[in-house]
């Protein structure tokens, strides 16, 4: 697919100005009508063979996540055997999409997942504050692809985007998509995350979206999973409207990752609903749809266990992370 | 004229009032056949969340010292006494006997309670064990709760009966699932409002209104309920067969009395695991 440029979807050169006619220029969000479909969307209920073809879906959508402080190489290679193996007394159950670690993890995770299929995603530039320079933004996402990091976390500056700085923000991503570079190359995969949860209307989520996306970004995903308000289900419906109506003007296909909060098999499958009805089918594969989790994978584990045996399981019969 | 308020109640769970997830109530009718209440029909996802309910309040409850635990079971026997009276009307509604009578049910069930609360700092006085060994070691063998228990209550009485069947599985540390006497349900509704305003941690009793034989063997083959009280069930053999799927802890009807002002240390013990253990002597 050509590269359509920045310019020529903006419509002049890119200034701070142009960037904030063309962002301000995007239609309001009718946050009630919104949160009302969200929550219509919520309510199908998902029975038998849709059921299970959801569960396993959603676990092959997942980003199995580990940010922690207290992450060992230990942890995370005893989470990527878990990806390996979710379930060891069901070996037909897929692996998740991707490990999502910290960039000094990259390694370690890369060695543990050695002739998968599995990616690995580090996350980068000063997550999840961002509060860094850009060297060392730069420097880090370079570190982590280096490693080996299949898949670039990145964090936009949000104190730049709600203080108006789109520029800023447009250059970041941009200069950060560079650093993606490989040496053959070939780019990793940029999820850019929009901290939805400190973007403070729908209204800028809707703008920080078309930025993320102007600026090249592969993904745009909600939270970071470290603030209070994590991925919501209409930030994400809101989110999967931009990559819809994206594809549609420009005809690039853009994917969209809910993070932080998602941890039940049935909060997964109003999002799939919702992936389904808002961006389409098209939508419904990791390569443009993924969850960011850590305890989602056991309660759909242990949905897949509910629907094999008919006994409700319980937490003694998945792993404890 | 003024007409009555006509109540529809709901279920227990996790310290809260939920409607029943499948939106089904029922009627309970008093001794005559006249309506009293609508009730919450219970379905197996309310019983899916009560379990999750209880599961995590379990832990909290079980490491709360065995000291609190009494006095927050003697507090609860306090706010029995108030809500005396209406306990009697709605066992006399119910049943049609008289108010001496209902009156002495009542007695039975608060000092059962009071007689269970005791036991909670007790029961390794009498029954934990200093193993002799053939060895320079301490052999020490307590008892622990077993976790998630579901009760399913005895079916002609609505209050003692209760009573009997949730304390002895609390004062240890397990937390509870009840499925209420279908017909009698009011005295457990009524209970679980003294619950709610007690210092009971949400979670520790869930009571769950309907039909014990729509419920109770999805709680009997749930693998993260750790034992199964069939006391009230009219399929109780079943509920067994169900259980053994993850070894449950099994009471079988007509295992104990339901009906009198003190328990049996036995039953809080049925409900409980034995921990030994091995640690060496000093010099």
């Amino acid at each position: 697919m050509q590269k359509i440029s920045p310019e020529t979807i903006v419509g002049s050169r890119i200034t701070n100005q142009s960037l904030r006619r063309w962002l301000h220029s995007l239609p309001g969000v009718d946050k009630v009508g919104l949160e009302q479909r969200a929550a219509s969307l919520g309510t199908r209920s998902i029975k038998t063979t849709s059921k299970a073809w959801a569960l396993d879906a959603a676990i092959k959508m997942m980003d199995l996540t580990t940010l922690e402080g207290m992450d060992t190489p230990e942890r995370v290679r005893s989470l990527c055997l878990k990806a390996i193996t979710p379930d060891p007394t069901d070996l037909s159950t897929p692996s998740p999409a991707a490990i999502c670690v910290y960039g000094d993890m990259v390694p370690h995770a890369k060695k543990a997942l050695e002739g998968t299929n599995i990616y690995v995603a580090a996350v980068a530039t000063a997550f999840p504050s961002g509060r860094a320079s850009m060297a060392v933004k730069l420097l880090d996402t370079k570190d982590a692809v280096k490693n080996g990091a299949d898949e670039i976390d990145m964090v936009i500056d949000r104190g730049a985007f709600l203080s108006g700085n789109y520029l800023e923000v447009f250059k970041q991503i941009v200069a950060i998509k560079e650093a993606c570079l490989r040496k053959d190359g070939s780019y990793a995969h940029l999820k850019v995350i929009l901290e939805t949860g400190e973007l403070q209307t729908y209204d800028n989520i809707r703008r920080a979206s078309y930025l993320a996306m102007l600026a090249g970004g592969d993904f745009i995903k909600t939270s970071t999973g470290k603030v209070s308000v994590n991925a919501t289900i209409p930030t994400t419906l809101l989110m999967l409207q931009a990559v819809r109506d994206w594809f549609d003007e420009h005809g690039v296909m853009i994917g969209v990752k809910p993070a932080g909060g998602i941890r039940t098999a049935k909060d997964a499958m109003k999002y799939l609903v919702v992936v389904k009805e808002i961006a389409g089918e098209a939508w419904l594969t990791p390569e443009y749809f993924r969850f960011g989790a850590s305890s989602l994978l056991n309660d759909v584990l242990m949905q897949k266990q509910k629907m094999k045996t008919g006994n409700y399981s319980g937490p003694d019969y998945v792993t404890v992370d | 004229m003024r007409l009555d308020v006509r109540k529809t109640y709901k279920l227990f769970i996790g310290g809260k009032f939920p409607r029943s997830e499948s939106g089904r109530t029922y009627r309970a009718l008093d001794h005559k056949g006249e309506f009293l209440a609508n009730i919450a029909q219970g379905s197996r996802k309310d019983a899916r969340d009560a379990v999750v309910a209880a599961r995590s309040a379990q832990s909290g409850w079980d490491s709360a010292t065995a000291y609190n635990r009494g006095q927050v079971l003697y507090r609860i026997a306090e706010m029995l006494e108030g809500r005396r009276d209406q306990f009697v009307s709605e066992l006399q509604a119910l049943t049609g006997i008289s108010e001496k009578k209902a009156n002495l049910e009542v007695d039975a069930a608060i000092d059962s309670w009071v007689w269970h609360a005791g036991w909670s700092d007790k029961i390794d006085s009498v029954a934990g064990n200093m193993n002799p060994v053939a060895g320079p070691f301490f052999n020490i063998s307590t008892n622990q709760p077993t976790g998630v228990v579901a009760v399913i209550a005895p079916q002609d009485s609505g209050l003692v009966g209760l009573v009997n069947s949730i304390a002895p599985a609390i004062v240890s540390g397990n937390t509870v699932v009840v499925i209420a006497s279908e017909k009698l349900a009011l005295p457990a509704i009524t209970f679980t409002e003294v619950l709610a305003t007690s210092d009971l941690p949400g979670g520790v009793v869930n009571v769950l209104t309907g039909s014990e034989k729509e419920i109770a063997p999805w709680l009997a083959s749930h693998q993260d309920v750790n034992a199964i009280d069939t006391e009230g069930s009219q399929n109780a053999v079943e509920l067994e067969l169900k259980a053994a799927e993850n070894l449950k802890r099994v009471i079988r009807p007509g295992s104990y009395s339901r009906n009198g002002s003190q328990g049996s240390l036995q039953h809080i013990l049925d409900l409980m695991e034995v921990k030994t253990v091995w640690h060496p002597k000093g010099h």
